[in-house]
């Protein structure tokens, strides 16, 4: 009866309703792979019989993994030939052989082995003299083979040998068990995938079943077709909004290509500085030279060069013209801002001005992870009468605190065209140190007289790049990951939201 | 606003704290540096620096001192902090360790330089001063070595500027000479590159194998006439600014030096040879005691008196400029107080409304009161100084471009396409020769590029696009992108001979072309512009675009003016920028539209 029953068994289908009744019978199944084994089921197809089952709440499953002998590649080489050692003994015959002739005919790599196991085992001897091979026992068993074939009942020092000649191995296995679900029923019932138009107008959704969500965690919806927005220009659009809350007006920095004048000698920077080096700055050769400087306004900078003025007493040395028209791409946005300070001194009445801009500037500079030849500088100004020091830490502490950067502090430095000057430290808490994240100064006034601005009107500003807070924000290190054209566009559409902070 | 290049000094921090009459603790000294506007940016020993540049293995490590080494950023315009001497005495005087920097003592002339006419067309000036009865140790003789390369990197220019030479008096003969000649007339055993008695032409080739000196030759090289000076036996000092002559060598027990500066820049010069005086007179038997010296022309006539100009300029600042300037209300006397430890010994005058403040011979950085203004900042503590947000009303706004320029970009991204950020500058040949378009002398060209990548201003946001795409072609299909941008084109209404213009850019890549897709998002964005239909429409006839594929392209017309093309990108155009599928693209001017 016993024996009839397993029949029965073996030949049930695997269906849902079998699956279902088994659980019914039995109250689970415990293991997976054991029931296939006992009902001749394959195991791929029953997981996704299961799977469908759990979708629709009728059974539980639960995921288990096992470590589980298994034979190798070699290991059921040995199964299907024998063992190597079985395979020598089988060729040395009864005649006997030499060791070169077994290796025609075996193969070096299963001589070697089986060769020196023979040995052991002492089924064959080998006389160096006359270098003939011969079988030294009879009746020999290939238990390897054997033992091989019953893997599962192998004690563990066998087990340990047979890993060592790489015969067996230990593999990770996967079986699930399965209990009723909520929903538990003998026959699987039809379930509508989602509610649709005809539905609704037939009223059949009062009748129908619905297919039931499948939440898992790490489940994704279908992600939508929608564009994506640049990390950095993200981060310049939230800066931007800073500067404009703060009621600041936007300079036109729209011309790359500017006068050595407006980048240099208009700030005072004296044309033996070392940031006008070739080194440092990309300069033209076609339009090699500007053509057009304010010749009056281009008179009184070459006499503050020269031999200074309203108190300062210049660099003193000769200022040349033609080193002035020399065409380069500006190498700072301040370059604008010398511009906008100069067309505000020739308006008939000085009216306080805060300007601001973020664009492109060009350094002719070796690449590395944190510098390019181009990157953008943010920058901001306010000029107005009898601006004090503390005015200027004043707007940079309101610009950073927008930013949601609240520790900060001033140390003294030297920028050729302010003074005093001051560089900017922020307190990051990630990288539990403080972080020059800008600079500042108070133009000199050997940069404003020559412009004709009135006395005592004073001109703060400050500046930092726009890559290396969005570097710090969205934690790149290597800034080729956030410009030019080897960016991962794949980031680009996974990136957050810029929200003020230099968090995410 | 930022990458400014300072000077790094190293200097041993033991001896530092024996200058300083005191041992600190690295913290302490770091907030001591940050308050007086230094930077301690790297603590390391001599061991480290070669393990770093050598290798754990080297063999010089044997000799290696494991001494630590303090190295600190010194702002670019302090000459008088470039070595440990300059440093410490700064510092004590910051401290109030020392009351004030020191007077130095000028002694009355012996000896003479004459400089000849003949110089002028090569390295015109001049400048030197004597060092007598001066005791180096072998820490204070290698800082008198550093500084000198200190001083022909930095304000020297790599020696172009101001280059230094100096020299073991007991070992020539005064009166000394400054002329030009031609290379084959000098001769001289050189204190490197070789042996022997060579002669200017000679050294030249020798010194090419000198890594360090070789990058220094093409200063004179090509010159007919080489500067040297002599002394009275008519033996070469020096071959400015090149090297000096093994006659005149110096070494650590030299007592009595001669110290001459030429240069192109007199100002700098002076600069040069103050501050070589202030820092080691410090050593001489009578500290900060110099011998003077003229120099004069061949004829006798001084052109400078009384070498080196040591005396403390006298200038003013106003009290009421500085209190406005920094917000404080500080007593003039405290502000004297805060001057003094900056080393500017001031006082204040009669009426009560300024400053006389004496300037040494050593702080060229002092030009305007503005810098006055700063050192009291600085001995008052920035962070100290009434912080408030100023209370000038404007109006804030943005730039018409950038306003119009973001309105598109979202506009873009809501139409499905991906913004990308390319560069500017590229290589002529993407810019032309991978597009298939002919050169048309649009582009500004730079003369000096570090790389191939940058040799012109793009004329067009296409390569920026393209070479996005080749670098993302493992992206799954379509892939569709944009860029808003300025390119670069001459301009010869243009003060400086050329302008930006806006475009946008978008391209469309798929397995197969799709001229309509693209045009679709065109039309899209004309409607978006309020450009009506009977204002736009495109033309096939009058695109010759080579970078595009004939009879699938077309010029983009908006009230009869050619604003841009569209079309499928030309195989080859393709394949030149290795992309591998069908492309199309599309590209305005948008300035029209603000």
């Amino acid at each position: 009866l016993y024996l009839l029953q397993q029949c029965q068994e073996n030949t049930m289908e695997l269906t849902p309703e079998n699956i279902l009744g088994y659980i019914n019978e039995n109250n689970e199944v415990s293991n997976s792979r054991d029931l296939c084994t006992k009902m001749n089921w394959d195991h791929e197809k029953l997981f996704g019989i299961c799977m469908s089952l759990v979708s629709k709440e009728m059974i539980v499953d639960k995921m288990h993994s096992d470590q589980i002998r298994s034979l190798t590649a070699e290991g059921r080489k040995v199964l299907e030939n024998g063992s190597p050692e079985f395979l020598v003994y089988q060729g040395v015959g009864t005649e006997g052989t030499s060791k070169a002739d077994l290796e025609k005919s075996l193969g070096k790599g299963v001589v070697n082995i089986g060769f020196s196991y023979c040995m052991k085992n002492k089924w064959i001897r080998f006389d160096k003299g006359t270098g003939l091979v011969t079988r030294s026992a009879d009746n020999v068993h290939d238990t390897v083979s054997e033992e091989l074939q019953n893997l599962e009942n192998l004690d563990n020092s066998k087990l340990n040998l047979y890993k060592k000649r790489k015969m067996v191995e230990m593999v990770k296995q996967t079986h699930f068990s399965l209990t009723k679900g909520p929903k538990f029923a003998l026959e699987v019932k039809t379930y509508e995938a989602t509610l649709t138009a005809d539905m609704i107008a037939s009223g059949s959704w009062k009748e129908l079943d619905f297919k039931p969500l499948n939440l898992s965690k790490g489940v994704k919806g279908l992600p939508p077709n929608g564009g994506h927005l640049h990390t950095l220009l993200k981060c310049r659009t939230m800066m931007k909004e800073i500067f404009l809350e703060m009621g600041f007006q936007e300079m036109p920095t729209n011309n790359y290509v500017e006068s050595s004048f407006w980048n240099f000698d208009a700030l005072f920077q004296p044309q033996q500085h070392p940031a006008r080096d070739a080194h440092d700055t990309f300069f033209l050769s076609d339009p090699a030279t500007a053509k057009d400087l304010p010749a009056d306004y281009l008179k009184r900078v070459k006499e503050m060069h020269e031999n200074g003025g309203s108190g300062s007493i210049g660099w003193r040395y000769n200022w040349s013209e033609d080193e002035a028209r020399k065409n380069l791409l500006r190498t700072h946005t301040t370059a604008v801002s010398a511009r906008m300070l100069y067309q505000l001194a020739q308006e008939k009445e000085f009216t306080p001005k805060k300007y601001f801009s973020i664009d492109k500037v060009f350094r002719n500079e070796t690449l590395d992870p944190t510098h390019l030849a181009e990157f953008n500088q943010i920058e901001g100004l306010v000029a107005d009468y009898n601006l004090t020091l503390g005015n200027l830490m004043g707007v940079i502490r309101e610009f950073f605190s927008k930013l949601g950067l609240t520790n900060i502090k001033f140390k003294p430095a030297y920028n050729p065209y302010t003074e005093p000057s001051m560089e900017i430290f922020s307190y990051h808490e990630g990288h539990g140190k403080w972080l020059e994240i800008g600079n500042s100064g108070v133009f000199r006034p050997e940069m404003l007289t020559p412009m004709n601005l009135p006395e005592g009107v004073r001109v703060i500003a400050w500046g930092l790049s726009l890559e290396r807070p969005t570097m710090i924000k969205y934690k790149y290190s290597n800034i080729r990951d956030l410009v030019g054209h080897k960016v991962d566009i794949d980031g680009v559409q996974k990136n957050t939201i810029c929200r003020r902070g230099l968090g995410n | 606003f930022f990458f400014l290049i300072m000077p790094v000094v190293s200097v041993k921090r033991d001896l530092l704290h024996e200058a300083l009459g005191e041992v600190y603790d690295q913290a302490a000294f770091e907030d001591l540096c940050f308050d007086f506007g230094i930077e301690l940016d790297d603590v390391t020993s001599e061991k480290e620096e070669i393990e770093k540049e050598l290798g754990e293995g080297s063999e010089k490590l044997k000799d290696a001192s494991d001494e630590v080494i303090y190295k600190i950023d010194i702002p670019a315009n302090r000459y008088d902090l470039l070595c440990l001497e300059g440093i410490a005495k700064a510092m004590r005087v910051f401290l109030q360790k020392d009351p004030k920097p020191p007077v130095f003592k000028v002694l009355p002339k012996k000896i003479s330089m004459t400089v000849e006419k003949s110089v002028e067309s090569i390295r015109p000036h001049v400048v030197c001063a004597i060092l007598r009865n001066v005791t180096f140790t072998q820490a204070s003789y290698r800082s008198f070595i550093d500084l000198q390369d200190k001083f022909h990197q930095n304000i020297g220019r790599n020696r172009t500027l101001v280059s230094i030479g100096t020299h073991d008096l007991d070992n020539i003969e005064p009166p000394f000479f400054y002329r030009a000649l031609p290379p084959s007339e000098i001769k001289f055993v050189p204190l490197r590159g070789s042996d022997n008695e060579v002669d200017g032409n000679q050294l030249m080739v020798e010194l090419e194998k000198d890594l360090q000196l070789k990058r220094y030759l093409h200063i004179i090289k090509d010159s007919p006439v080489y500067p040297v000076i002599y002394d009275n036996r008519g033996k070469v000092l020096s071959l400015p600014p090149i090297i000096n002559g093994k006659y005149s060598k110096m070494s650590k027990d030299t007592k009595n030096i001669l110290i001459e500066v030429t240069a192109t820049d007199l100002t700098k010069a002076h600069i040069v040879l103050n501050n070589m005086c202030a820092m080691f007179s410090g050593y001489c038997s009578e500290p900060y005691t110099i011998e003077a010296m003229d120099v004069i022309t061949e004829s006798g006539e001084i052109v400078h008196e009384n070498l080196p100009r040591m005396e403390y300029r006298s200038t003013t600042a106003s009290l009421k400029y500085i209190r406005s300037l920094l917000d404080l209300k500080l007593p003039s006397n405290e502000v004297v107080d805060l001057l003094n430890k900056m080393m500017l010994p001031s006082s204040v005058s009669a009426d009560g409304e300024s400053l006389e403040v004496l300037v040494p011979p050593t702080r060229s950085d002092i030009l305007h009161e503005c810098d006055i203004a700063e050192d009291v900042a600085i001995a008052y503590g920035y962070n100290n100084l009434n912080i408030v947000t100023p209370n000038t009303v404007t109006s804030g706004g943005q730039h018409p471009v950038n306003m119009l320029s973001d309105l598109l970009r979202s506009e873009m991204a809501f139409a499905g396409y991906t913004e990308i950020l390319s560069f500017a500058l590229c290589a002529r040949n993407e810019n032309y020769d991978f597009l298939r378009r002919k050169e048309d002398n649009l582009c500004v060209t730079i003369s000096n590029p570090k790389t191939f990548e940058f040799q012109i201003g793009r004329t067009t946001l296409l390569v920026g696009l393209l070479k996005t795409l080749a670098c993302n072609k493992q992206l799954p299909l379509p892939i569709k992108l944009y860029e808003i941008a300025d390119v670069i084109l001459k301009d010869s209404e243009s003060d400086v001979g050329a302008v930006n213009q806006r475009r946008l850019a978008m391209l469309f890549s798929d397995v197969q072309a799709s001229f309509e897709k693209l045009q679709g998002v065109l039309d899209l964005i004309m409607l978006k512009l309020g450009v009506s239909d009977e204002r736009y429409y495109l033309d096939g006839n009058s695109c010759n675009d080579e970078a595009l594929f004939p009879g699938m392209r077309a010029n983009v017309m908006v009230d009869e003016k050619n604003i841009g093309c569209i079309g499928i990108l030309h195989p080859e155009v393709i394949t030149n920028f290795n992309i591998g599928h069908a492309v199309t693209v599309c590209e305005l001017n948008i300035e029209r539209f603000v």
